[in-house]
C-alpha cells in the first residue's frame, strides 16, 4: 500500500543533534496510536538548510514546513494535521523555505560542517577591488586598533584568542608579537611567511589569491602592536596570480592610505614590500627565510637568538604565516572571547585543510579545531571514490606522518596530531587508500626532502638520503629485516640532530608508516611481495573468485595475458604480465588483487 | 581617507554598491579565479561571459572574478547571483555551456538544473 502522507524529519547534523529521532520515533508511536501507519509514513532526510531552526519536519503534500519541533508537539501534528487535515499554524515555520535558496543541497553539505574565518571572503569578493573588502568590514580593525587600542591592548587581545600559528608549529601568536614587542630597538620587521611548499597544500595560496587585502590590514596590525613599520610578504614566485594581486593590494591601500604615512591620522607610518622566492621548500623555515629576503642563500642559522630578537639584518622581526594574519582582523571585529569560544580548549579557532588524493571532493575547507579526521574525509570530502576502502590519511606533508583507521575518530587539533606521530603541518590532507603502498609513499616524501634539504647540517643532508637509498632498495625486492631497523635508528637520529626543522621532520613519514604498516614493510623484504601493487618488482596480479566474468581485463590487457571464459573467472599468466595494472583499473567489481593469499585474514605484528 | 568615520562612511558606500548589484541592481555572476580555476579554464568562461553579454546586449549584469571557493575537484565555477538573492552554482563550465547559461538562465530565467554543483557532485 502506498502511504498518501509523508512526513519529512530533517536529519542534517543540527536537527539531528536537536533530537530528530527522537521525534521520528515519537512520530511512528503516535500514527500507531491513531492507525494512521498505512496512510502516512516518515522519513529522514537530508538538512534543509534552516539549521537554526531546527528540527525541521515537512509534511507532504501539503508542503507545511513545520520548525522547532518538539517531541511533545508530534501528537497535536499527527491528530490535527494527518488526521483532520488541519495545518498546526502554531508551529509552521514563519518564513517559508525558498526553494530557490536551496537548490545546491550538495553544496550544502559541503559547507554545513565549516566554519569559514580565514577564508570568509575567499570566492565572494573581488580580490582586485579593495571597496568589496571594505565593504565586508575591510581595515575596519585596523582602525579601531590604531585609534582606540594601545599596542599593549593588541597583544593582550590575540594572546587572550588563542590563536596558534599556522604554518605548522602552532607555537602561540600573541607570544610572538610580545617577544617581538620587548625587544629594544629602532627599526623592527614584520614578515608574512607565504612560502607555501608542502607537496599538495594550497591554503595559503587560496588566501592570498582570494582575500589579500586580509593578510595586509592583519600584518600593519602587527606593525602597530610590535612597533615596527616595515613589513615584507616573502612569496613563491611559482604563485604568480597570488603575486599579481596582492601587488594590486598593496598599491589599492597605498591609494587609499591605509598603507603608507600616518594612518588614521595616528602617526603610525607601515608599509609593505614583496619579496619573491625560488621556490625553496626550506625558506619556508624563518631564519632560512630572513636569510633568502637579505640576498643570501636561504639556510636556516641556529636558534636563539630569535627573530624577534635578532632577525632581518639583525633588527627583532615578526614572521607569521598567511592564515594566521587572515585570522587576525576577524579576532579584533568580533572580540577574542568570541575566537577562543570556537575549537577546542588548547586550539581555539578554525583550520584551512587542502583535501587531496584518493578522495571524491577535492578541494579547500574551513573546519572548527576539534572537528575528526572522520568527519572531515567523509562527511565533507564525500569519502573514497571507486569502492576503495579507507588506508590512512597523511597530514603535515613532508614533514607528517600517517594516521589509519583508529584514529580516524580523533579531534583535529595541534596536540593532538603531534601524539599520533604526525603534526598540524600547513594543513595537507593526503587521502590513501587500499591501491596506494606505504613504502612507496614514504619514498615518495623523503624524495622530496633529500631534494630540499639545503645541506647545511650533516644529519639532514646525508642522513636523508642513506634513508631513501635504503627505501629504494625495499622497494626493488632487494631489502632486508635488518633495513628497517636501520631506518629506524637512522630516522630517530636524524630527528634529534638536525639543524633546524626540515631535518627534524623529515624522518616523520617513514617512521610512521614503519609504526603503523609494519607488516607492509615485512611484506616487501621478506615476502618479497607489495601488497597494493604499486612496487612493480614485488607485484603479482591474480583474479579473486568475485570475477563475474565480464572479459573487460582481458579486453584491457595490453599483452594478452589474461585468458577466461565470458561469465567465468578468468586467469592471469604471470609469465606474460607485465604488471601495468590496467586490468585492476577496468574491472569493474573490483575482483583483481596484488594481495598475497590470506592477507587481509592474517594479523601480522613483527 | 583619515579617520575611521570615512572608512565607515566608505564602507556603507561599497556595501550599497555591493548590494545594489546583488539585489535591486541585477544579476551579479562570480566566477572563481583562483590558480585552480584558471588551470581548468575559469578565464575562458569569463572571456565567454563578457562576449555572450555584450552580443545579446544584456543589461544590468555584473561580472566579477572572485577567489577560490574550495571546491577544486569541479572547477571551473561560475555562481550567478540574482535579484532575489538565489545562488546558482555551476561547475566545470565551458565555452558552449556559456552560452546556454546565457540563453536559458540569464535571458529566460530558467537555471540549467543538469548543470548546477547539486546535480554533478554527490
Amino acid at each position: 500500500m502506498l502511504e498518501n502522507i509523508h512526513i519529512l524529519i530533517c536529519g542534517g547534523t543540527d536537527c539531528h543533534n536537536a533530537d530528530a529521532k527522537g521525534i521520528r520515533t515519537e512520530f511512528d508511536r503516535q500514527l500507531e496510536l491513531h492507525e494512521l501507519t498505512g496512510d502516512a509514513k516518515t522519513v529522514i532526510t537530508g538538512c534543509m538548510g534552516q539549521c537554526e531552526k531546527g528540527p525541521i519536519v515537512v509534511v507532504y503534500p501539503d508542503e507545511v514546513f513545520y520548525a522547532n519541533v518538539k517531541p511533545e508537539d508530534v501528537e497535536e501534528i499527527v491528530t490535527e494535521h494527518v488526521k483532520n487535515h488541519r495545518p498546526v499554524d502554531r508551529l509552521k515555520i514563519k518564513e517559508p523555505i525558498d526553494y530557490k535558496k536551496i537548490k545546491n543541497y550538495s553544496e550544502l553539505k559541503f559547507y554545513s560542517k565549516q566554519k569559514r574565518i580565514a577564508l570568509r571572503n575567499c570566492g565572494s569578493i573581488n580580490p582586485t577591488d579593495i571597496k568589496e573588502y571594505i565593504g565586508r568590514d575591510g581595515y575596519q580593525a585596523l582602525g579601531q586598533v590604531l585609534t582606540e587600542m594601545t599596542p599593549l591592548q593588541v597583544i593582550d587581545t590575540v594572546k587572550r584568542s588563542g590563536l596558534r600559528g599556522r604554518g605548522g608549529g602552532g607555537f602561540p601568536t600573541g607570544l610572538k608579537w610580545e617577544f617581538a614587542s620587548k625587544s629594544v630597538d629602532d627599526q623592527k620587521y614584520v614578515i608574512c611567511n607565504a612560502d607555501e611548499g608542502d607537496p599538495g597544500a594550497f591554503m595559503d595560496r587560496a588566501v592570498l589569491e582570494g582575500d589579500p587585502h586580509s593578510v595586509l590590514e592583519a600584518m600593519a596590525i602587527c606593525g602597530y602592536a610590535i612597533g615596527a613599520n616595515m613589513g615584507y610578504i616573502y612569496i613563491r614566485a611559482e604563485y604568480p596570480v597570488a603575486v599579481e594581486r596582492l601587488r594590486i593590494a598593496i598599491n589599492q591601500a597605498k591609494d587609499y592610505q591605509l598603507l603608507g604615512k600616518n594612518i588614521f591620522n595616528s602617526g603610525f607610518d607601515f608599509d609593505i614590500e614583496l619579496r619573491l622566492g625560488a621556490g625553496a621548500f626550506v625558506c619556508g623555515e624563518e631564519t632560512a627565510l630572513i636569510a633568502s629576503i637579505e640576498g643570501e642563500r636561504g639556510m636556516p642559522r641556529n636558534k636563539p637568538p630569535f627573530p624577534a630578537v635578532k632577525g632581518l639584518w639583525g633588527h627583532p622581526t615578526n614572521v607569521n604565516n598567511v592564515e594566521t594574519f587572515a585570522n587576525v582582523p576577524v579576532i579584533f571585529l568580533k572580540g577574542a572571547d568570541w575566537f577562543k569560544a570556537i575549537g577546542t580548549e588548547k586550539s581555539s579557532g578554525t583550520k584551512v585543510f587542502a583535501l587531496g588524493g584518493k578522495i571524491m571532493n577535492t578541494g579547500l575547507l574551513e573546519v572548527p579545531m576539534g572537528t575528526t579526521l572522520r568527519e572531515v574525509i567523509f562527511d565533507i570530502g564525500g569519502g573514497i571514490p571507486n569502492r576503495r576502502k579507507f588506508k590512512s590519511v597523511q597530514t603535515g606533508g613532508p614533514s607528517g606522518g600517517c594516521i589509519t583507521t583508529k584514529d580516524l575518530d580523533t579531534p583535529i587539533d595541534f596536540d593532538n596530531l603531534v601524539n599520533l606521530g604526525s603534526m598540524m603541518g600547513s594543513g595537507g590532507m593526503i587521502v590513501m587508500d587500499e591501491d596506494n603502498c606505504m613504502v612507496d609513499v614514504a619514498r615518495f616524501y623523503l624524495d622530496f626532502t633529500v631534494e630540499e634539504s639545503c645541506g647545511k647540517c650533516t644529519p639532514c643532508r646525508e642522513g636523508t638520503k642513506r634513508m631513501l637509498d635504503i627505501l629504494d632498495r625495499i622497494c626493488e625486492g632487494e631489502g632486508t629485516l635488518d633495513d628497517l631497523r636501520i631506518l629506524e635508528k637512522l630516522g630517530n637520529m636524524i630527528k634529534d640532530t638536525s639543524l633546524c626543522g626540515l631535518g627534524q621532520t623529515a624522518p616523520n613519514p617513514v617512521l610512521s608508516t614503519l609504526k603503523h604498516f609494519r607488516n607492509e614493510y615485512i611484506a616487501h623484504v621478506v615476502d618479497k611481495v607489495c601488497p597494493a601493487g604499486v612496487c612493480s618488482k614485488l607485484t603479482t596480479f591474480s583474479i579473486t573468485d568475485g570475477c563475474i566474468g565480464c572479459t573487460k581485463c582481458a579486453k584491457n590487457c595490453p599483452v594478452g595475458a589474461i585468458s577466461g571464459k565470458v561469465k567465468e573467472k578468468h586467469h592471469i599468466d604471470a609469465s606474460l604480465c607485465i604488471r601495468c595494472g590496467a586490468c585492476k583499473v577496468a574491472c569493474p567489481v573490483n575482483s583483481i588483487t596484488t594481495k598475497p593469499m590470506g592477507w587481509e585474514k592474517e594479523e601480522r605484528h613483527v | 581617507m583619515k579617520s575611521l568615520e570615512d572608512l565607515r562612511k566608505l564602507r556603507d558606500e561599497a556595501k550599497r554598491n555591493m548590494n545594489m548589484r546583488y539585489v535591486k541592481g541585477g544579476v551579479r555572476i562570480q566566477v572563481g579565479m583562483g590558480t585552480c580555476g584558471i588551470a581548468a579554464g575559469a578565464g575562458k568562461a569569463y572571456n565567454k561571459f563578457l562576449e555572450e553579454i555584450q552580443e545579446n546586449d544584456l543589461k544590468n549584469i555584473f561580472i566579477t572574478q572572485v577567489g577560490c571557493m574550495g571546491e577544486c575537484a569541479f572547477e571551473p565555477i561560475v555562481e550567478i547571483i540574482e535579484e532575489n538573492g538565489t545562488h546558482s552554482i555551476y561547475c566545470q563550465v565551458t565555452e558552449r555551456m556559456v552560452e546556454e547559461i546565457v540563453e536559458e538562465h540569464l535571458m529566460g530565467g530558467r537555471p540549467i538544473e543538469r548543470y548546477l554543483l547539486s546535480a554533478i557532485k554527490r
